[in-house]
């Protein structure tokens, strides 16, 4: 099952690479991870997409939590939370193209964030399955790049992730 | 007081009070050197290779519970170190490891004699740091010594660019250190203690199984008091010889792939299962599917929770410093009136004595050819078994863990985890250095021996009285027994050609050499060893088997139940 991990840990030197370090020598599976510093600019806050069984989750929590820089781990996934992702799209605009992308783009409520006469670059929102379906929906011949940053997530009412 | 950083590095050994550094001089660390020089109050052990530095600090701290420290440098030094870090990693043993590291402004260049040491010892170190500024030193330092020590113990490694050993300023060591991100000691849960006492007490075939955790911890005595309270058996796993008397009637040997047929027997039958600082590693349980094949509720007792719940699912986790949780499992025991279930313990304990008729140790030992058995036996009768015993890794290994009866923790010192050939003369120097007036054997065969040879030297030059037992049947002896058992009996490149004349090589580097070919000879030549040479280093060939194997045996993959025993060939 997928599941989205949220870490604190130092904003240190090298905490990144022990982190993804430990997924490839355990052979634990990485979907996505995104990393920034907090508002307290000591601590760094990092989530982790997975997928594994309980127990594969388990093991992945429990390391995590014995990494010396790692400060607190939750998974999000196991409570109401929020998921967002960010995605920029820069598309073939020309002829036809060029109303229905805006059309599509309005729907999913992406935003147009540059234009030239021939390309669209459109920025995009939400949670992974709507930035698939997105996807899905544009003809991808015209699909000349996307970037996507990965998932970040917050619990949702009063589940904090704080130290 | 302003002090250099160098001098820093050799305050803060001494506030640690650090006995012994051993290590390797190179360019990154000659200012720490040259304060070595300068101070009486620690020694440093040259050793001949930073393998053996790292093995060497690795056997003190197992011999001693002391933290070992060694001191390496940049480059080549380090990457040298790594096979000793990892091997000390993987059997959870307290060190810190010290490098140097080429100055901060070359760091990245391709420097001479640099490479990215954080990054290489990353996956093999319980925590790593990169000094980078002077006023971190001290303070890096002891958080060092702290991580390595508590919690589940491991090794940590603090790199030190050359200019940080130059640079200076106001030195304190600090009394404590709080870090939030590390607070390792965790209060046992003590409702999780009842409820393992009940299934304890509810048991009909019960049984300990006890690891490297219990010496780590010292929980050897509370681990006695609980099993004599209990009457159960008590199984240890090769890094736990030592945690439990071999010599007590409780004791039913060692488990695992070469563990005795009454231990693997009982570990698989039983229905409540007491796991006390073991991680139900390959070699232990065999095949996991296999081992869960049979219905038994699992009571595990770990300080580290990732040990927990990683290899066989556990009824009830206790997480915990050993000692404690033992302690107050046998408080709960004491203030109960229950006793365990008399009529079914003795019936467990006709079965596993049923199973301990098969004496699967047996083996022959005849007029003419000596047996690797033999040679072990007769070590622990001629020592009386009060021996430190190092060991390095393949046949011997598991000969010495079978035959030699420990029954004292911290006595039995070598590389489970990694299983590092060529640990177990730098791990005997280690023993000695820890243990000054200890008898030190080291058993060994003659392809581990030829990977630290070198540190013959060192045992001259520090007068190390250590006793080598080298079980020399001419073969890379655990892989041709896989070759002969798996690969068809087709020896590939597990003859081991052109040998050394092994007293010849004692006595060039000033040993004592001996060559032992009679099985009549093996108990004189001890005793002249350890009676008449008793302060000498004494190297013993002893030209044994070459068709010997370790039996029982459990085939990789395979089911506890699925031994193969020396009677069934």
């Amino acid at each position: 099952m997928r599941h989205i991990i949220s870490i604190l840990l130092e904003n240190e030197a090298g905490a990144l690479s022990r982190v993804s370090g430990l997924f490839s020598a355990r052979a634990f599976n990485i979907e996505s991870l995104t990393v920034a510093a907090t508002e307290d600019s000591s601590l760094s806050r990092m989530t982790i997409v997975s997928s594994g069984s309980d127990s594969v989750i388990e093991q992945i929590t429990k390391q995590l939590n014995k990494l010396i820089d790692v400060v607190k781990v939750v998974d999000l996934s196991e409570a109401p939370h929020i998921e967002r992702e960010l995605m920029l799209v820069k598309v073939r605009a020309t002829g036809k193209d060029r109303e229905e992308m805006k059309r599509v783009a309005d729907i999913f409520r992406g935003r147009i964030v540059d234009i030239t006469d021939s390309t669209y670059v459109i920025e995009l929102t939400g949670d992974c399955s709507k930035l698939d379906a997105f996807l899905d929906v544009i003809e991808k011949s015209l699909v000349l790049e996307t970037v996507r940053t990965g998932v970040c997530g917050i619990g949702r009412g009063d589940r904090i992730l704080k130290v | 007081m302003q002090l250099t950083g160098a001098e820093i590095v050799v305050k803060c050994l001494q506030e640690e009070k650090v006995e012994y550094v051993f290590g390797y001089p190179g360019g990154s660390v000659l200012y720490i050197y040259d304060e070595f020089f300068k101070q009486d109050k620690f020694k440093h052990v040259l050793v001949r290779h930073e393998q053996a530095a790292v093995h060497a600090a690795d056997a003190y701290s197992r011999s001693s519970k002391k933290v070992g420290v060694c001191l390496v440098t940049s480059g080549p030094g380090v990457t040298n170190a790594v096979t000793g870090i990892a091997t000390a990693n993987m059997d959870s043993i307290p060190l810190v490891i010290i490098s140097g590291q080429v100055p901060t402004h070359y760091i990245g260049q391709d420097a001479f004699q640099e490479c990215d040491t954080v990054g290489i010892t990353r996956p093999c170190v319980k925590h790593n740091f990169l000094v980078k500024d002077v006023k971190d030193l001290a303070v890096t330092i002891k958080k060092a010594f702290y991580i390595a020590q508590s919690g589940r113990p491991g090794p940590v490694l603090v790199d030190i660019p050359k200019d940080i050993t130059t640079h200076s300023c106001e030195f304190e060591y600090p009394k404590t250190i709080a870090m939030r991100s590390y607070t390792p000691h965790v209060k046992c849960h003590s409702g999780q203690v009842k409820k393992a006492l009940q299934l304890i007490l509810e048991a009909k075939r019960p049984m300990l199984y006890t690891g490297g955790g219990v010496i780590l911890s010292d929980a050897a005595n509370q681990l006695i008091k609980l099993a004599h309270s209990l009457g159960f058996p008590v199984t240890n796993t090769l890094m736990g010889l030592g945690g439990y008397p071999a010599t007590d009637k409780q004791f039913v040997g060692m488990l695992g792939m070469h563990g005795t047929y009454e231990a693997n027997m009982a570990m698989h039958h039983c229905d409540v299962l007491v796991a006390i600082g073991a991680r139900f590693d390959d070699r232990v349980i065999g095949n996991p599917a296999d081992f869960g094949s049979i219905s038994r509720k699992i009571i595990h007792i770990d300080i580290d929770p990732s040990s927990i719940a990683k290899r066989v699912d556990v009824d009830v986790p206790i997480v915990g410093h050993l000692p404690e949780v033992l302690g107050e499992l046998q408080a709960a025991f004491d203030e109960q009136k229950a006793k365990p279930d008399a009529a079914a313990l003795a019936a467990w304990w006709k079965q596993i004595n049923e199973w301990r008729g098969k004496n699967s140790l047996k083996y022959k030992q005849g007029k003419e050819i000596i047996m690797p058995q033999y040679v072990i036996e007769k070590l622990y009768e001629v020592t009386g078994g009060e021996a430190f015993v190092t060991s390095d890794v393949g046949q011997h290994q598991m000969w010495a863990a079978q035959y030699y009866k420990f029954d004292k923790p911290r006595r039995w010192i070598n590389s489970g985890g990694l299983g590092t050939m060529g640990v177990g003369l730098p791990y005997a120097m280690g023993v000695r250095f820890a243990n000054p007036e200890a008898t030190v054997a080291c058993v060994t065969g003659e392809a581990s021996i030829q990977m630290n040879i070198q540190e013959l030297s060192t045992a001259k030059q520090f007068r190390l009285p250590i006793k080598v037992i080298n079980l020399n049947n001419r073969y890379l002896g655990m892989v041709r027994q896989w070759q002969e058992m798996f690969h068809g009996n087709r020896h590939a490149e597990s003859y081991v050609n052109a040998l050394p004349d092994f007293v010849k090589l004692a006595e060039a580097y000033g040993h004592v050499g001996m060559q032992i070919n009679r099985p009549a000879d093996v108990e004189p030549a001890l005793r002249e060893a350890f009676g008449k040479y008793k302060n000498e280093f004494v190297f013993m060939d002893f030209i044994t088997d070459q068709t010997a194997n370790v039996y029982p045996m459990i085939a990789a993959g395979k089911g506890l139940s699925d031994m193969v025993l020396a009677e069934d060939l």
